[in-house]
């Protein structure tokens, strides 16, 4: 090859590399804050499709879910501009929405479809009737349960059982010689670990957080019923230690065999299942969270949403990427290269209508759970706030954090659950009195 | 008699050492163990110690998940770009507080140390607030700066214990063949602080690097250094034990490598003046 030629290839590879550095530098970017789950990470790998699609790069900012949490809030409030989409849940949309901290989402395309996101998620992602979050996956709780233990204590799980059932249900399976507790739940203090749990079970017994004027409710008898109900069971039934226990752990021992039930998030139903990580893979049933049969189970919904921020400078970039996330066609994509069972779970009527996900052995009893709570009615007597395991205001999170490191305190013994009780009235009190409720 | 007693103490104390020793680092080797194992091994009861299937295919999903080389440069450039500029401006300053104290050295000393009892949630929102106003966010720069000021009033407080220890007459001397000040610092002070100047670095390199309030609150995608790295492996819901270990293990490595290499030095400099 001549010299001249050797040249001109050259000064073409480089044209052409720089025109492409140049376009890349100069096509529009958008960041995301995020958090670390399955479903999330699994986006994100299929992010280059978007980008190809589009021409718009993304930047994915993933956290763990408190310290996200504290980061966009940060953010938000101080209109940092750092994040052009946050991954927000149902308790911050509503309150975020309402204070103008996010762009609604009321000029979604034709083409989306937003009529077909399910009821129970569009409403809890919602303020005043206008969406402000679109739901990426949706997640409620179940009861997951080991078939061979419930078949050797010689019962059989209802679809829809009562709390009484399942006390005795995990008396029959408990044996702890050989490391088998009947079951497992979060008594994990912070108020989306252990407090979330409690409060969806408070709803089934009757109890709410507050009174329609806003006045705290736990030195009621239907929460003396609940958090008692909760810790007889539990020092009965229960593993050792469960007052430390919240999402994580109660995982690990169902996946190592050493619990007879689990009531916890429906996400979780993938986690046992899969038997590269679960010894029980192949003897897991389902049912829906008990009752006491005075009208609501002890349920809870949630869900992990996309939303705008005000700020952002790239609001129609952001919206193109909701849109193509949360759509019908990336489920299908989802599916299409790894199945039905991964697709994300809970945002969507269509998915449950789809023939091929009806064959997922747990997404009947997911979308049972999901429709059967009610964000906006989430307790037998009437209440002034929205949310099942969670008052959708403010204050609520610190509230929460306070109340359930009490209970968590009487169930590993520190106190009784009387004590308990009359210091969360306390503090509720106080902190709604000071934040003028 | 007392040659056995002696040697009998030795094992002891040796023995004691290593135990000791090996209960601190447990932790570590157990997370380094932890990244060789499969999910389902890693949250097996009872735990395996040795004897498992050893696999990298943790360290390959977190590689293929996460830009590592970006995280660990980012690191290395907050943490040390914040050490090298703390030591360069606490160096004067111990200087004068050790050789030429005023009546309020002390306090100012105090005051300088009771900064760090401020939690640091307590100023998020101000030094947000000026981050956003100096367009610093999500950049190293703000990390650098802040980082110093945190770490400050500790370099200050090594290095007066260091300068102190260092005899007033050999400055005097220097002085009295001409030395400027500047050269006395350079030239006379610095070369006989040494070890505590190499230990400072280290120590304050390390508390730089393992710095996780500022680097995720002020960080997203360009300046997040290794924390936001682990922080990125942690769920409360569905936690990958072996994946966050190899995070972590990825993480805390360059650290461990540079501790060990430079273990002699960093102890000689702890133990500067300990012992007269």
């Amino acid at each position: 090859m001549s010299l001249k030629s050797t040249l001109s290839a050259a000064t073409a590879l480089a044209l052409v590399t720089a025109g492409g550095a140049y376009a890349e530098a100069h096509s529009p970017t958008i960041t995301i804050a995020t958090v670390n789950n399955g479903d999330m990470i699994r986006m994100q790998g299929y992010t280059d499709q978007f980008t190809e699609q589009t021409g718009i790069n993304v930047e994915w900012v993933t956290l763990e879910e408190n310290v996200l949490r504290q980061r966009v809030t940060t953010d938000i409030t101080t209109s940092g501009g750092q994040f052009d989409i946050m991954t927000i849940g149902m308790y911050e949309t509503p309150i975020w929405g309402s204070n103008g901290w996010l762009v609604p989402l009321d000029n979604l395309s034709d083409d989306y479809d937003a009529g077909d996101i399910l009821p129970a998620m569009a409403g809890g992602l919602s303020h005043d009737g206008t969406l402000y979050a679109a739901p990426f996956y949706g997640e409620s709780s179940m009861i997951m349960y080991r078939t061979d233990l419930m078949e050797a204590a010689g019962l059989e799980m209802p679809e829809a059982p009562t709390w009484e059932f399942i006390r005795d249900a995990a008396a029959a399976m408990t044996d702890r010689d050989n490391d088998i507790n009947g079951i497992c739940l979060r008594g994990k203090a912070g108020w989306g670990e252990g407090g979330a749990f409690i409060t969806a079970m408070s709803n089934s017994f009757g109890a709410r957080w507050f009174d329609e004027e806003w006045n705290a409710q736990f030195d009621t008898e239907a929460w003396a019923n609940t958090v008692n109900f909760f810790k007889d069971m539990m020092d009965a039934s229960g593993p050792a230690g469960y007052a430390t226990n919240g999402f994580n752990e109660n995982l690990s021992l169902f996946q190592q065999g050493n619990c007879g039930m689990w009531i916890d998030a429906t996400v979780a139903a993938s986690f046992v299942t899969n038997p590269n990580d679960s010894t029980v893979a192949d003897s897991v049933g389902f049912a829906l969270a008990p009752d006491t049969g005075l009208g609501k189970r002890s349920n809870w919904l949630w869900a992990w949403a996309l939303a705008i921020p005000a700020g952002t400078q790239q609001q129609a970039e952001a919206l193109q990427f909701i849109e193509w996330a949360t759509s019908k066609d990336y489920i299908e994509l989802v599916a299409a290269n790894e199945g039905w069972a991964n697709v994300p779970p809970g945002a969507r009527t269509s998915l449950y209508e789809n023939p091929n996900y009806q064959d997922v052995p747990f997404a009947q009893m997911t979308l049972d759970s999901i429709l059967s709570a009610d964000p906006q009615n989430p307790t037998v007597d009437p209440v002034p706030y929205v949310g099942v395991q969670f008052a959708a205001i403010p204050e609520f999170a610190g509230i929460a954090s306070e109340v359930s490191q009490e209970f968590s305190a009487a169930y590993a013994g520190q106190q009784t659950v009387e004590e308990a009780l009359a210091k969360a009235q306390d503090i509720t009190t106080e902190a709604m009195e000071a934040a003028g409720y | 008699m007392a040659r056995s007693t002696t040697t009998r103490r030795k094992i002891i104390t040796t023995a004691a050492a290593w135990a000791i020793g090996f209960t601190i680092f447990f932790p570590i080797l157990w997370t380094i163990l932890t990244s060789f194992k499969t999910e389902a091994q890693a949250i097996s009861d009872p735990p395996v110690f040795l004897f498992f299937d050893w696999t990298l295919e943790n360290y390959a999903v977190v590689q293929e998940r996460s830009n590592y080389m970006r995280f660990l440069w980012n690191s290395v450039i907050i943490a040390g770009g914040s050490t090298v500029l703390g030591v360069l401006i606490a160096v004067p300053a111990a200087w004068s507080m050790a050789f030429v104290p005023s009546r309020r050295t002390k306090d100012i000393l105090l005051w300088m140390l009771s900064t760090k009892m401020l939690p640091a949630v307590g100023v998020l929102y101000p030094i947000y607030l000026i981050c956003i106003e100096l367009g610093l966010l999500d950049s190293r720069i703000a990390l650098v700066v802040i980082l110093m000021l945190i770490n400050l009033p500790i370099i200050v407080w090594m290095l007066y214990t260091y300068f102190k220890e260092i005899p007033g007459e050999i400055l005097e001397a220097a002085r009295m063949d001409g030395a400027s000040l500047k050269e006395e610092i350079l030239y006379v002070l610095t070369p006989m602080a040494i070890p505590g100047i190499a230990s400072t670095l280290l120590l304050n390199f390390i508390l730089a690097w393992n710095e996780a309030f500022w680097t995720l609150n002020l960080t997203a995608a360009k300046a997040a250094p290794l924390t936001a790295f682990i922080a990125s492996y942690s769920s409360p819901e569905g936690l990958f034990y072996a994946k966050l270990s190899a995070a972590s293990t990825m993480a805390i490595a360059p650290i461990l490598i540079l501790g060990w290499f430079s273990q002699k030095q960093l102890v000689r400099g702890l133990t500067f003046g300990a012992v007269k």
